[in-house]
């Protein structure tokens, strides 16, 4: 499960760690959020190989892109660079559910981006088996200015509880915080302490 | 990500499902057991030397291990056809890259290049397990566990192949101190890693038809790769 989330302060990220083979529990350590670069997050949901590789390649587009335009590129433009990636392998079974996300000129910008080529933009996500759970908790507890305190304890529990009831989500909940200065990781914290 | 497991209660009727085409796969699962563990300054790769198909044994001096390089060893297992392949590949990869470079490949670069490697046969996958086990660039222990399509990460312990579903929670339970109160988190002496290794494949042997015969397990330390070979239940 992963979610993002904008608010008065920036973006907040919080996704679990568990990756499951069929029943069998694979991995309680994934890594789900992947570092495009300083300013620039991606989520992992879906197939663990297409997110990683493909937001990769997302990380050396966006490097050219700054290279060729002496600017950073902006949250719309990446997710558009994957959404088109992703596109010309439409049908052939990629699974990939992303939010991008990131700090640009026009502020904080949360992208979901799938492998069915959908592009979205909003304030809030969650994505994965255990989204409804998230949405239920985050849907219960938002407010665009709240603190950032309570906005890190929004984020941390509404995995929790999608932890405790999806049977495919677990492990720890590692949560980030896009600012206007770049993202920085907040905590990790194990569901077992929550 | 498909966990290969057969269970039979027994032969079905003849003709049970009425007539049924069959079809030629690509893919045959050859078993096989691989484990590695990363410490403060030494990294364990064992693995089984069982070659199956379906119910027979092929070979009883099979490994799964293959050295990539003075400080990196790779734990492969699966379908056989596969194994050799991409062992090949990766030998002429290290190879071009020691031509170029004047340089070993590190092990988090071997590790991200056979991300790349597996993925690119992302329509037509390497049916493989694979860990690579050895020394970081500062000479701490590491172990990276990838699944068939290069999904990769970097851990203290993994078990991989026929076998990784018994013996994974055990390295949970021993190494990683899951499920235990009031216990520190200690780093592994080698000596009490290897010592686990042996107990734990012996366990796997018993349960898992596809593992057995003999165990090998490399140690990799700042010295170099350090072989030991152990029998097992030839069943």
């Amino acid at each position: 499960t992963t979610l993002a989330f904008k608010w008065q302060h920036g973006v907040i990220v919080a996704v679990d760690s568990r990756a499951t083979a069929g029943s069998y529990i694979a991995s309680q350590t994934v890594k789900k959020v992947i570092e495009i670069n300083p300013y620039l997050l991606g989520t992992m949901a879906g197939g663990a190989a297409d997110c990683s590789f493909w937001e990769r390649v997302l990380a050396e587009q966006c490097r050219i892109y700054e290279l060729r335009n002496k600017e950073r590129i902006s949250v719309a433009a990446a997710s558009k660079l994957l959404a088109n990636i992703v596109y010309n392998y439409k049908g052939m079974g990629l699974s990939m559910g992303t939010m991008i996300v990131g700090w640009d000129k026009r502020g904080p910008g949360l992208y979901y981006v799938d492998s069915d080529g959908t592009r979205l933009s909003n304030n809030m996500f969650s994505v994965g088996s255990g989204s409804t759970y998230a949405y239920g908790v985050l849907d219960s507890g938002y407010k665009w200015d709240m603190s950032v305190e309570e906005a890190y304890e929004l984020g941390k529990r509404s995995i929790y509880h999608a932890t405790h009831r999806d049977a495919y989500s677990g492990g720890v909940v590692n949560l980030y915080h896009m600012k206007e200065t770049g993202w920085i990781k907040v905590s990790q914290t194990d569901v077992m302490d929550l | 990500m498909a966990q290969p497991g057969i269970h039979m209660q027994g032969p079905e009727p003849y003709g049970a499902h009425g007539p049924r085409q069959q079809y030629f796969s690509p893919y045959s699962w050859n078993g096989g057991t691989v484990l590695a563990i990363a410490g403060e300054d030494y990294a364990v790769l064992a693995c089984d030397a069982r070659l199956s198909e379906y119910f027979s044994i092929l070979s009883r001096d099979s490994p799964k291990r293959y050295k990539l390089t003075d400080m990196t060893v790779l734990g492969c297992c699966g379908f056989h056809g596969d194994v050799l392949t991409l062992t090949k590949m990766l030998d002429a990869r290290l190879k071009n890259y020691k031509h170029e470079h004047n340089k070993t490949m590190s092990c988090k670069s071997i590790a991200a290049m056979l991300s790349t490697v597996l993925y690119y046969r992302r329509f037509f996958p390497y049916y493989t397990y694979n860990i690579l086990a050895g020394l970081d660039e500062e000479g701490k222990g590491c172990v990276y566990s990838f699944d068939p399509i290069g999904s990769y990460e970097r851990e203290v312990y993994r078990a991989g192949g026929s076998a990784s579903a018994l013996l994974q929670p055990l390295l949970d339970n021993q190494i990683g101190m899951k499920n235990m109160q009031g216990v520190q988190r200690l780093p592994v002496p080698k000596e009490k890693a290897v010592a686990l290794v042996k107990d734990v494949f012996i366990s796997a042997a018993e349960r898992d038809i596809y593992t057995g015969d003999q165990i090998i397990i490399n140690v990799i330390t700042k010295d170099g790769i350090h072989e030991e070979q152990f029998p097992l239940r030839r069943d």
